[in-house]
């Protein structure tokens, strides 16, 4: 397929592998983060580890947009489908992501609630115009890329009048998260940062693809200036992966801490400024979001301005989900941050698989377990749908 | 179906009538019309004449194979066909992958009141076109009406009788370590050209539903080779779903090769469009089919001979593997497993 299998090619593959592996310092490991569930998908999906050297290692980051949501939101999202009566129109990855007790759309749906999928927010809009008796929400997620269809889609229902639409925002953006797994400044261990969690060693970000197409490359800066970690943004097919792990190795043997962009048939320096405006005129920064795996993090979020105030799903309805919980020995939350691997979880593969997921990492195709799980299990040694576990390499 | 000879029983048909309604299943004169004017004047068949509760079957020697499915498709019409010649296809080739000749099938129609008389006689029709083409006989069947917002239009169940012959021994369990395993086409057509015609995720396409009957395809391969090993049609969950059956049936392991897994560039494209991966997507014309080494090149040529098989390779090896996982090299060069999928396949959102 055109421009697709171009990025895909086994003998570039090859070529990029052997150079890799001439480059790196057998005296050094290297720990990189790629900080999207897409990029963590690819190493899986196309077995982009296999083609390492051993002491490179990928560290997956908090990128899986339905991952990091935090089940109190979810479950605002459960509640207005039963309690309020709305059509709640979501993204599919959403469906299945369970919320407290395991509670998920997929179920509530099941049990009645009015919960349809949609492909677009448009497709949620042309919902409230078929059904000008029922209030739909579109439960609003993701990082920078999904943003601007949530705005764009806002314009459209406040310019058509609507009364029967609104949103329920839940967008989130990524240099904070990014910081946030950082820690404070120079505080290469990530000591006294205000946090308690444990810090991951990184040393250097293979940075988000699609989120930059919007943003661009120039938010990164900083995690070269003020963090000195090299920055590559990295596309999300395989030879994307493998390249950007080159110049990342490349710096990282230089001792220098640039961003750079491998990305760059999709993503410029400034991005999207189109985009950057439409967001800005609906949406505005909130003082602090709730992350799955992250907790608190100030200016991490985006919210509806006053001007749109009109169709803010929070607004419109009471929504105060009591008492969410996650399930306690789900280690999303480490795994998000990068700390923890998911066969490092007690649940994985036990009580824990995409058919039967207790954390959201199971569930989306982003996330680092569904990966584990689906694509490269017989690498860790967990095998069969009964999770018996063997010797590595006996299942192989 | 109990077909009623119009020549003696003359009745005021409703033929006005332009969609199904509750009389249509309520045992009166409008449900007979309906029998008469749609289902037994196109399915027409000395069996299905007899006009009995049951249809008395001529004995047939060998052993019988049956197999029934449900079909509950939306949409009902899509490129390539209806859920008429599905509903045909569908019960043959379970019948077939059995290695068994399709003789009979019976049909259980379930309409949802409102649907339009026109859509449900040009369904009709492809399925006496579909079962005509197989050489099977609708030899009994059934129809139900439910209120309107009960149903989707129209469920079809159909249920077929087949005969095998003795010396085959088909069945999933059969995979060995060694075995080469080999698909009759390309992977994903139907549920992607399904997937194009769904109404909030239409899109331009030429892909086609691959429906088609595979018992004349399997013939030709079994009697190139009587001793193949599996046969199996890689329906809803795809080759993957398709694949890990067997491997949990046959306690084997399986080792694929991307590059020589036949897959239409138009299928490939959406699917990249739509986050969805051809091993997961459902084919209605296709088949898997496991045989010792020694015979994979034999099958090869019988497959690529039918027009049913032209696109047939081989895609890989059955390997012995306790924990019974199918992997793939992919054509990255890199190795990932193949597993089952989860719930329905969703699209992703970034």
């Amino acid at each position: 397929m055109k421009y697709i299998s171009e990025f895909r090619a086994p003998e570039l593959a090859r070529k990029l592998a052997s150079q890799i592996a001439a480059e790196v310092d057998p005296s050094r490991d290297y720990h990189l983060m790629e900080f999207c569930g897409g990029h963590t998908h690819a190493i899986f999906r196309y077995g982009v580890q296999d083609l390492m050297p051993d002491n490179v290692h990928y560290v997956h980051g908090p990128g899986c947009p339905v991952c990091v949501l935090p089940v109190r939101r979810l479950d605002d999202a459960v509640e207005l489908a039963e309690r309020h009566d709305v059509i709640l129109t979501t993204y599919g990855d959403m469906m299945r992501v369970p919320g407290t007790k395991q509670r998920s759309l997929i179920r509530a749906k099941a049990d009645g609630a009015d919960i349809r999928m949609v492909y677009s927010t448009m497709d949620a809009l042309k919902i409230a115009r078929d059904n000008p008796d029922r209030q739909v929400v579109f439960f609003a997620i993701g990082f920078e890329t999904t943003t601007p269809p949530t705005a764009a889609v806002m314009q459209v229902a406040r310019r058509e009048g609507f009364d029967n639409f609104s949103v329920f925002c839940n967008h989130v953006l990524t240099p904070p998260a990014m910081e946030h797994i950082l820690g404070a400044p120079g505080d290469a261990d990530g000591r006294d940062t205000g946090q308690t969690e444990e810090k991951v060693r990184i040393d250097g970000f293979l940075g988000p693809s699609h989120v930059s197409s919007v943003i661009g490359s120039k938010p990164y800066a900083k995690f070269a200036e003020i963090w000195k970690k090299p920055v590559v943004i990295a596309g999300f097919e395989p030879l994307d992966v493998m390249q950007s792990t080159l110049m990342l190795i490349r710096q990282i043997n230089d001792g220098v801490a640039r961003i750079e962009n491998e990305y760059t048939r999709v993503v410029t320096e400034t991005g999207n400024l189109k985009a950057q405006a439409l967001v800005n005129e609906v949406l505005e920064l909130r003082d602090s979001f709730e992350w799955r795996g992250l907790g608190s993090v100030p200016h991490s979020a985006l919210k509806i301005r006053a001007d749109y105030e009109d169709l803010d799903a929070e607004k419109r309805f009471a929504v105060s989900a009591k008492n969410s919980r996650e399930v306690k020995s789900c280690e999303c939350p480490a795994i998000l941050r990068g700390v923890k691997k998911p066969n490092d979880c007690k649940l994985f593969g036990t009580v824990c698989t995409p058919e039967s997921p207790m954390g959201a990492c199971m569930v989306s195709s982003e996330g680092a377990c569904a990966a584990y799980w689906s694509y490269g299990r017989f690498r860790d040694g967990t095998v069969d749908g009964d999770a018996r576990r063997v010797k590595e390499g006996e299942a192989a | 179906m109990n077909a009623v000879d119009p020549k003696t029983q003359a009745y005021a048909s409703s033929k006005t009538a332009k969609a199904v309604d509750l009389s249509h299943g309520g045992g009166g004169r409008s449900m007979n019309d309906l029998i008469q004017n749609v289902f037994a004047r196109h399915f027409s068949n000395p069996f299905l004449d007899q006009g009995n509760d049951g249809a008395l079957l001529p004995g047939e020697r060998g052993r019988l194979v049956m197999a029934t499915d449900g079909h509950v498709i939306s949409p009902l019409f899509f490129p390539g066909g209806n859920i008429g010649s599905l509903s045909v296809h569908g019960t043959v080739n379970d019948l077939a992958m059995n290695g068994a000749k399709p003789l009979y099938l019976t049909a259980g129609f379930i309409l949802e009141e409102g649907f339009p008389l026109a859509d449900l006689e040009r369904i009709v029709v492809s399925m006496a076109e579909a079962s005509r083409e197989v050489g099977v006989s609708i030899v009994t069947g059934d129809t139900k009406v439910v209120e309107k917002g009960k149903g989707d239009g129209v469920f079809i169940t159909t249920t077929g009788l087949g005969v095998v012959a003795d010396d085959l021994a088909i069945s999933g369990e059969n995979a060995r370590p060694g075995d080469k395993v080999l698909v009759s086409g390309t992977m994903g057509d139907h549920g992607v050209a399904i997937l194009s015609k769904r109404e909030n995720l239409e899109f331009e396409t030429e892909i086609r539903s691959d429906t088609a009957s595979l018992h004349d395809l399997v013939a030709n391969m079994l009697s190139a080779a009587p001793g193949i090993a599996v046969l199996r049609d890689p329906t809803r969950g795809g080759l993957a779903a398709t694949l890990n059956e067997i491997a949990h049936q046959s306690g084997v392991g399986f080792a694929l090769e991307e590059e020589a897994i036949p897959v239409n560039a138009d299928v490939s494209a959406a699917c990249e469009l739509l986050g969805l991966d051809p091993l997961y997507v459902a084919n209605e014309g296709k088949l898997v089919c496991i045989c010792r080494e020694g015979d994979a090149g034999t099958v090869l040529a019988a497959m690529r001979a039918h027009p049913l098989g032209q696109n047939a390779a081989i895609i890989g090896s059955v390997v012995d593997d306790g924990a019974r996982l199918v992997t793939m090299t992919t054509t990255f060069g890199g190795r990932r497993v193949v597993d089952w999928i989860a719930g329905e396949q969703l699209p992703r959102i970034c």
